[in-house]
């Protein structure tokens, strides 16, 4: 183990993705979520769902049938993606999807994707338009 | 010194988990956050993300990079969190945590005054 030291140069040891068979029940490598559905949540805030087939120590990740679960308010969609290679540094979180739970609130209605374009497009003209209302009140500097 | 404080010690001064003893004092620096998280593996915490995501788990394990993976959790939003609904147990990447709020008995805070007075100093 001391040889990779050389390997991995300035940072140092890369302890997370080479722990022995023994380590994987104990350790924070993502060995133990192989071959399983996952959710990996991305730092822009988008959501995709797939089976983990590839990782290494900067949490680069490879999702195999990966899609992206767009949600807006009570409105959902999963858009197909097929494999993706996501760069570690996007990741925020990763987490094993418990395929006995329901996946959803009940509440929540599937749509097609053009709608959930739609939706998105709306929700983001409604942001956009508060932001910049409040740009016009705060040049009023109402104190 | 109660006796009980004293096999927690070894934690601090020498990391027990397989990884190489820094020849540089910088690099001892990182290890003590790392040491102290491994003494809180089975403890409640709740992980505040800087995207504003908390998030509440058994913390089971912590590597070098503060990457953690949490057991059992349940986000304190869940309502905001609908996507999160089915997923019980997760990988946090170190990068993206801002907080991680403990018990309040978790802490020792003698033995970690200690450990970092020995780091200060340079091991």
């Amino acid at each position: 183990m001391r040889g990779r030291r050389s390997v991995s140069g300035r940072k140092g040891w890369a302890a997370m993705s080479w722990a022995g068979p023994e380590d994987i029940f104990l350790s924070t490598s993502l060995a133990s979520y192989l071959d399983k559905k996952l959710l990996v949540l991305l730092r822009d805030g988008r959501k995709l769902l797939g089976v983990l087939r590839s990782f290494d120590q900067f949490a680069n990740v490879v999702l195999e049938g990966a899609c992206e679960r767009v949600i807006v308010g009570d409105l959902y969609c999963d858009i197909p993606l097929g494999l993706y290679v996501i760069r570690g540094e996007n990741v925020v979180l990763i987490g094993e999807l418990d395929l006995e739970r329901e996946k959803l609130p009940a509440h929540m209605i599937c749509v097609s994707v053009a709608e959930i374009r739609r939706a998105q497009k709306a929700e983001r003209d409604a942001t956009d338009l508060k932001g910049s209302m409040r740009k016009r009140m705060e040049f009023l500097d109402l104190d | 010194m109660p006796s009980a404080a004293a096999p927690r010690r070894s934690a601090f001064s020498s990391p027990s988990h397989p990884c190489p003893s820094p020849s540089l004092s910088i690099y001892f620096a990182k290890m003590l956050f790392f040491s102290y998280f491994k003494e809180l593996v089975g403890k409640e915490v709740t992980v505040e993300l800087k995207n504003d995501l908390a998030i509440r788990g058994t913390l089971h394990s912590v590597d070098q990079y503060l990457n953690i993976k949490l057991e059992n959790i349940r986000v304190v939003d869940q309502d905001k969190y609908p996507h999160m609904l089915s997923v019980r147990n997760c990988f946090i990447r170190g990068s993206v945590v801002r907080y991680v709020q403990l018990p309040p008995d978790g802490v020792d805070i003698d033995i970690l005054h200690d450990a970092t007075r020995r780091e200060a100093r340079g091991g």
